[in-house]
């Protein structure tokens, strides 16, 4: 049955995008606190020691008082998934709209979206194309807001490799991270997009983020065994810990290309998700 | 574990110029927030506070209902052409993220020290902090100067006054070890 009442769905949705995005911005998800709480033991140089004691008492701090983990509260990157009885329409990203405008003011959340050429400030987070919104076939109506910061954002990249170099992936990922070095708040999130198109790449990279840093493949261990040999440590201060984890997403590519994207993500990989109740 | 920090307050005078890079510290007393903006308007109207033993905190927090909610430090690089003025009135220590250029480094020598704060950490921070005046009010939040009270934030120090730089050394490391791990 086809669910068809736009005031009920619009308001529901920007109900669960203004919580999604409250909890994204004060509380890491479980796997992204494993990931920090191994990192934090295993460091031995004393300042990232130091370092990542700042990292755990604001995770702690933030959830205590209810206010951001960071001041770069991101731009807003949100991800429906639709379930059969809802139709796809303009009132699904009005809605999501809502729902950032409503956070911006009540979490709050600095407004960090500007037009790109004269960068005037929306004031609300909202601007052209701005939530960025995915949609994809699901089987519930949910919402994920991913708010991702400018530092880490400013230095990804993408690459677009011969076929003949797959074995230089690695490389590209590493020096990706040396060339960040302390910018993007490091200990970092990687996630790298393999394959598709010049486009594709890059969402899948972000999209890379979202899947559980706890559990990587041996691929993946090892582009982080890489990076972490660079030494620069958490904040660019020196250690044993720049990269928490490595997150890989390939597609189907053309025989002729190998995009490689790398998206660099600061230690607070923050993301939530939330039902939409209809 | 790390020897205990060393404990600072507000005037610094010369004990900071026996701290080394690597110290930790816990800084007390006042810190003065500066980005970019405010930096072009001391400039130009001069500085508002007494700059001897002053520290500048590169941060644009978020102030609510005057107090301080999040106070995270941001990329202090951008200020590394607009530090001299401040250092050449006496200010004797700079705080943010990221390391700043050789420029600020031989500017500090035999003067003053630049303290990093833990990049993303604006919670932690706002816990250490009183607000207790502004000047500059009309930057707007992000950019005008906060009079902002510590008690015992903890930093790190990652340039000394003897021209160690924590970043620089780290970073010239880094990229010996991607040569090396070219095959170079």
């Amino acid at each position: 049955m086809q669910i068809s009442d736009p005031a009920r769905i619009r308001s529901a949705l920007a109900d669960a995008t203004f919580r999604a995005y409250r909890e994204a911005v004060i509380r890491l998800p479980p796997d992204v606190l494993r990931v920090i709480g191994q990192a934090a033991a295993a460091e031995t140089n004393p300042v990232a020691r130091g370092e990542f004691a700042n990292i755990l008492k604001n995770i702690a701090q933030a959830e205590k008082l209810g206010v951001p983990i960071c001041q770069d509260t991101g731009v807003p990157v949100v991800y429906l998934t639709l379930p059969p009885e809802i139709s796809l329409t303009r009132e699904l990203y009005d809605a999501v709209a809502d729902g950032v405008r409503k956070a911006t003011r009540e979490v709050p959340l600095r407004p960090n979206v500007v037009d790109p050429i004269t960068r005037h400030n929306s004031g609300d987070n909202i601007g052209a194309g701005m939530p960025a919104i995915h949609i994809k076939p699901g089987e519930r109506f949910t919402v994920t807001v991913f708010p991702k910061g400018a530092g880490a954002e400013n230095v990804s990249r993408i690459g677009m490799l011969l076929p003949s170099q797959a074995d230089q992936i690695e490389r590209f990922v590493v020096e990706t991270v040396c060339l960040a070095g302390s910018r993007p708040c490091p200990p970092v999130v990687i996630g790298v997009g393999i394959g598709g198109t010049f486009d594709g790449a890059a969402a899948l990279a972000k999209e890379a983020l979202l899947q559980p840093l706890d559990r990587m493949t041996e691929y993946e261990r090892g582009i982080m065994g890489a990076a972490n040999r660079l030494g620069i440590g958490p904040m660019g201060l020196g250690g044993d810990i720049t990269v928490l984890a490595v997150k890989v997403k390939t597609a189907g590519c053309h025989t002729a290309s190998l995009p490689v994207a790398v998206n660099i993500q600061c230690w607070a990989n923050r993301h939530a998700m939330a039902w939409v109740k209809l | 574990m790390n020897p205990k920090p060393v404990q600072l307050r507000t005037p610094l005078g010369d004990e900071i110029l026996a701290l080394h890079a690597g110290d930790h510290v816990e800084l007390s007393g006042t810190v003065y927030t500066a980005r970019d903006e405010a930096h072009l308007r001391m400039q130009q109207e001069g500085i508002p506070f007494e700059p001897r033993g002053a520290a500048i905190y590169h941060c644009g927090p978020v102030i609510q209902d005057k107090r301080v909610i999040a106070a995270g430090p941001t990329t202090s690089a951008r200020m590394n052409e607009l530090s001299d003025f401040l250092i050449g009135r006496g200010v004797r220590a700079l705080i943010g993220k990221g390391g700043m250029g050789s420029r600020v480094r031989d500017q500090l020598k035999d003067r003053g020290i630049y303290l990093a704060f833990t990049g993303g950490c604006a919670a932690l921070a706002s816990s250490h902090m009183t607000l207790t005046g502004v000047f500059f009010e009309d930057l707007g939040m992000a950019e005008a100067v906060w009079v902002i009270g510590l008690d015992r934030l903890p930093l790190v120090v990652g340039i000394d006054s003897h021209e160690n730089d924590l970043f620089d050394t780290v970073s010239r490391h880094a990229q010996e070890a991607f040569r090396r791990y070219r095959g170079l």
